[in-house]
Formats: structure tokens, sequence, C-alpha cells
């Protein structure tokens, strides 16, 4: 359903990597692996759309994505590096504001399960401004418990995360992938997840 | 679709935007009849330099938190949310310096025909404004120096909207119909309503990358 | 896209054309230049009105008709290079505006200079000054912009988009300054209202304008070639080139 073809990413002057090509089906699970500045976040961005590749391009079900933007973007959740989280909104609007960027709404008790479910409940009302890094990825990872969308994208979400909420996360990867899901993630951790089936993609400098 | 919990950026505008105009007689002299002469282009510079004042600020804490990827990853068309962010910075720094302006122009001594072309001239001209700071903003998203560079950028892209509102409220002064500024000044965000959004769109997308 | 000019359009083979095309256009920019002084200071006439001083406009209209066409050819390389996303004409766009931003000085002042002897003042708010001003200070943020981004395709990418909002606005800013002449008019002096032109003069100034063009084109060319050669300073074909120069110097 998503092909990459023959990727490359030049940033400033320096190539990070060429060539990268893989193929992920329903149910597919791929690990990007590699060390630092190998540029698995921008080869993460640059399967979202949002990094330009320097060659080759990305597919969605047979078509460019950025030819069928807004079908590739609704089946597709991203969570970065960074929570994409408003300080001064409260844990609970934050979801409400990302499902409605996402497209879609979110009643208050599906808020709360989602929250609940990574084990924040009781910061629901809290502004996110005073919750601990932890915490905050917690909310950003809360998302996925609300979303129906095919494709997740992940950086790292395991890091800052606790051994508890560890397992519930790789837990509700495994959920996912069993639907007919897909996930493509960068970790250092060792977790793990089970998918129909699953690939491994190391970048090396 | 946003909410602004912040209040102290309509305060700061307003109260650059009163500064500003302050100074001006204090510099010149208490003059009326040279007050009134210089105050419609005193008043629109005052205006453009608050709106720019907040430019930097529309996208970078968006930008800083990732929201602003989101937005570019959200299914609808980036134009519109961008629309509605312009929209909000107009509400929360172009709305304010409209209603404060007639006050001011009080002070300089305007008569009051022209205070009413003042503000609806305001009225017409500062959604431009704030359309093209946007896509100065975008550019210079995460940029050192931005703030600089946003003027630099900007400034000469206002200036069809300062001399058609200037000049529409130097118009009915002189007793003429200022009738003919106001609708360029229309047609001017009227083409920045419809330009300026994709451009913004465009240009944040080369900023994130 | 098998077409045989696209070959030309990859740096590697453009750094070497370049070079060879640099020595023509300078040549024919520096014998034009030398045709139209001559047309323009010993045979144009010396003008009634405006006595000698009016020479001026030989250098003064050609540089502002080129900070002007420049302007569009940058937006123009802007465009192709955020279309096809193509390098070289992102550096064509890049290497322009330095010429550009020159010429309209050069227009600029020696605009001033022209009207000190015959308005008596350095500065007239004359329409085309005026636009000529916010062109500079166009140029000039776009120079800005693009050196002051560090990653080189953003730096290519912003400045393209910037020259586009600018082309499109370079119109509209031109009729609001007339339009706002007009009504300010009184002490001003119109440029347009100059006296019909004789052959000779118009003849000089094309000559000019075509020097000007030439060596534009020339400086466009040898600043793409630093450019190219900046940006590309890890690439295989620069580092041969400069172990060639390396040896070359020594033997």
């Amino acid at each position: 359903m998503l092909t990459a073809q023959s990727l490359a990413c030049l940033r400033g002057d320096r190539l990070l990597f060429k060539n990268v090509g893989f193929e992920l089906n329903a149910g597919g699970l791929l690990y990007v692996l590699g060390e630092n500045g190998s540029g698995k976040s921008s080869l993460l961005r640059m399967l979202c759309g949002l990094l330009m590749p320097e060659d080759g391009a990305v597919f969605w079900g047979g078509k460019k994505i950025k030819e069928d933007a807004e079908n590739f973007l609704s089946n597709l959740t991203y969570i970065g590096h960074l929570n994409g989280l408003k300080d001064d909104l409260t844990a609970q609007e934050n979801l409400y504001m990302g499902a409605r960027l996402a497209g879609s709404e979110v009643s208050e008790e599906s808020a709360l399960a989602a929250l609940a479910a990574i084990g924040i409940a009781r910061c629901a009302n809290l502004p996110v401004r005073v919750l601990s890094q932890g915490q905050k990825r917690r909310v950003a990872l809360a998302r996925l418990w609300l979303t129906d969308s095919k494709l997740w994208v992940l950086d790292e979400p395991f890091a800052a995360l606790d051994a508890a909420s560890v397992d519930v996360l790789a837990s509700r990867l495994s959920q996912h992938m069993s639907n007919g899901g897909m996930t493509i993630i960068t970790t250092h951790q060792d977790v793990t997840i089970n998918a129909q089936s699953s690939q491994i993609l190391r970048l090396s400098s | 679709m946003l909410a602004f919990r912040r209040r102290s950026d309509v305060a700061t505008t307003l109260f650059f935007f009163l500064i500003v105009s302050s100074l001006f007689p204090l510099g010149i002299g208490p003059e009326p009849a040279v007050l009134s002469s210089i105050a419609p282009g005193v008043l629109w510079v005052a205006a453009l330099l608050a709106g720019m004042l907040s430019l930097t600020r529309l996208f970078a804490a968006d930008f800083a938190d990732g929201s602003l990827e989101q937005m570019l990853l959200a299914p609808q068309p980036l134009a519109l949310l961008v629309l509605a962010k312009i929209f909000a910075h107009w509400l929360i720094c172009g709305l304010p310096v409209v209603l404060l302006a007639p006050i001011i122009g009080l002070q300089y001594a305007l008569p009051n025909d022209a205070l009413l072309v003042l503000v609806f001239a305001l009225l017409l001209g500062t959604p431009a404004l704030s359309l093209i700071g946007a896509i100065g903003a975008a550019l210079t998203l995460g940029v050192r120096g931005s703030g600089l560079l946003v003027a630099l950028l900007v400034l000469p892209l206002y200036i069809p909207v300062l001399i058609f509102g200037a000049g529409a409220v130097a118009a009915s002064q002189h007793g003429m119909s200022s009738q003919a500024h106001l609708s360029l000044l229309a047609a001017c965000s009227l083409l920045a309503l419809v330009l300026a959004p994709m451009a913004t769109a465009a240009a944040l997308r080369i900023s994130v990358e | 896209m098998n077409i045989n000019w696209f070959k030309y359009s990859s740096p590697q083979t453009f750094y070497p054309l370049a070079g060879k095309m640099i020595p023509w256009f300078a040549w024919l920019a520096a014998i034009l230049a030398v045709a139209g002084l001559y047309i323009g200071f010993a045979i144009a006439p010396t003008d009634f009105q405006q006595g000698e001083a009016y020479r001026i406009i030989f250098v003064h209209v050609p540089a502002a008709w080129m900070s002007m066409v420049i302007y569009i050819v940058m937006a123009g390389w802007a465009a192709i290079g955020l279309a096809l996303n193509a390098r070289l004409s992102a550096m064509m766009a890049q290497a322009l505006a330095p010429t550009g931003a020159i010429f309209t000085l050069i227009a600029l002042v020696t605009g001033s200079l022209w009207g000190k002897p015959m308005w008596g003042t350095w500065w007239v708010w004359d329409a085309r000054l005026t636009s000529e001003l916010i062109l500079l200070f166009l140029y000039l943020g776009f120079i800005a912009l693009q050196s002051s981004i560090d990653d080189p395709r953003r730096a290519d990418r912003a400045g393209a988009l910037l020259a586009l909002v600018g082309v499109v606005n370079v119109p509209i800013i031109y009729f609001s300054v007339k339009w706002w002449n007009t009504l300010h008019q009184g002490s001003s002096i119109n440029m347009g209202a100059a006296p019909k032109m004789a052959a000779t003069m118009l003849l000089g100034m094309l000559i000019m304008a075509l020097a000007f063009w030439m060596y534009t084109v020339a400086v466009a060319l040898m600043r793409v070639r630093c450019i190219m050669l900046e940006r590309e300073r890890t690439s295989d074909w620069v580092k041969e080139l400069s172990v060639q120069g390396i040896a070359g110097v020594k033997s």
C-alpha cells in the first residue's frame, strides 16, 4: 500500500541516504534503525510528505502522495519528535483540536478513555504546560486511540515513557496491525510488537 | 478553531500604536494645522508598524511545538487553515487598532468626516496587512534575526495599502471624495485575500522542511 | 525527459560551458559600452534645454531598464526552479540578484545626479524614482532572505517564492506610486515630459542597454560558477576540478 522508491535525502550539502526503497502492506510493520544523524527522522518526514525527497518518490495505493494528498493525509497519523500540543490548552482540549485538524470529531467519553488507556486520565483537565515530558508525550500518543487512520508514522514513540506505558503502547500497536493497519517507527528500545509481517530498514551513513 | 488564551499580544500592539502615534506631536509640535495634515500618514504608518510587531509570532509558537507539522498533515487544504490563523491575527492585532484609531485621530485634530473615513479605510486595509504579512512571517520562520527580516520583506509590499489608505483620509480632509481610494484599497485586500493564503501555505511548506 | 539540452541544466556540465561563454559576453559588453558611450558623449547633440548634463541619461535610462528586466528574469528563473526543482535555475536567480540591485542603485544615483542641475535638488519624489527605490528594497529583501537561511535548498525555494510575490506586486506598487504622485503634483516635475528624443540619443541608449545586458550575463555566469563550486564542494566533479587546478599550478 505504501511504497517508497529510491529515496534520497540531502541536508545542507550532506547526503544522508540514497536509494532507500521498501513496500509496506496492510498489517505490516517497518522499523527504521540507524545511528543518530543517519536520517531516520528525515526519512519519516519524507514519507509523510513534509520533506521533499531529493530523488525518488513515495506512493500510497499506487499514486504519488503529492498527487493524491487529501486521500493520503486522511489515512495518516504522524507523531514526530515534537508533540504538537498547545501549552495553554488542557490535555483533553488538545485531543479535540488534534482530531478536528485530522478531520474528525471526538466525544468527551472517547477522549477521556484514550487518556485513561495510556494512564493519564487524571491530567485530562490540566493545561499541558504543567505536565512533565513523559506525560506530554503520552497526551500526544493518546491520539492513537482516537484515530482510525491506516498508516501510523511514529518517531521515537517509546522515548520518555515508563515501562508500563511502553507495554500499553506496544499492545496498541499490535492491535492496530492485527486490524490491517500499518506502522513505521524508529526506536532505540527493544520492544516486541506483533505484526503480520515486520521489516527492518537500516540507515547507515 | 483556535483558542487564544494570551491577551498580552493585544495590549502590546495597542500600546505600541498609541506610543508611536503620540511621539509625532512631541517631535513636531502641537500646531493643530500641521498635525491634522500629517495625521493620515502618521496613523497609517503607526498601524503598519504595530501590525508587523506581532507578525513573527504568527506561526512561531506552532512551529516550535510541532502543531505546524500537524497542520501541514491535515487533510483540509492548508490555505484554509492559514486563512483562519490570519483572521485570528487580524482580530487580535488589526481590529483593536481600527477601534483605537479614531481616538488618536481626535488628538491629531482630524475633523469628524475624516475620522469616519479613517476607520473605514483601516477596516478595509488592515486585513491586507495581515494577509501580506503572513507570507513574510512564513518565509522567515525559524530564521535568525527574523524580526528584522520580516520588516525588510514586508514593508515594501505594504506601500500600496499605505498610499491608498492614507490617501483616502487625506482626500476627505480636503473635501474630496475618498471613494476611489477606498475602492482601490478594497481591491488590494481582495487580491491579497485570494493570493496570500496560497503563498503563505507554500512558504510554510518550504520553511518546515 | 530525454531532451538534449536538459544535459546542460546539471551544474557539472554547465560549469565548463559557462566558463567558455563568459569571455564572449564580457568582450561584447566592453565593445558595446565603448560604442554606446562614444555615441552618447561625442556624437549625440547637446540638448538645447538641458545642456551637457543630460548625457547622464545614457547610463541612467539603460540602468533603470535593466533593473526591471533583471527582476523579471530573476523571478522567471525562480519560478522554473520552484516548479521543476531545478538547482541551476535557483542558482541563476541568486546570481542575478546582486547585479539587479547594483543597476537599481546606479539608476538611483545617476537619477539624483541628473536631478541636481535639472531641478535644483538631489531627490525628487518622482513616481519613477520612487518606484526604483522600492525596487531596490525588493532586491535587498531577496538577498537578505537568501543569505540568512543556511540550508541552500530552503534558501532557494524561499527566495523564489519571495521573488514571485514581488513580481505580482511590482505593477501594483508602480501603479499606486504613480497615482500618489499625480495627486501630490505641484512642485514636482514630470520626467516623462522630456522633449522628444533625437534618433542618435535613442540609438546610444539602446546600445548602452545591450552593453549592460551582456555585462549582466557575463557577471551572472561568473557568479553562478562561484555558487556552484561553493554548493557542490563535496561532490566528485568539483574535487576533480580542484585536483586538476593544483596539478596545473605545479606543472
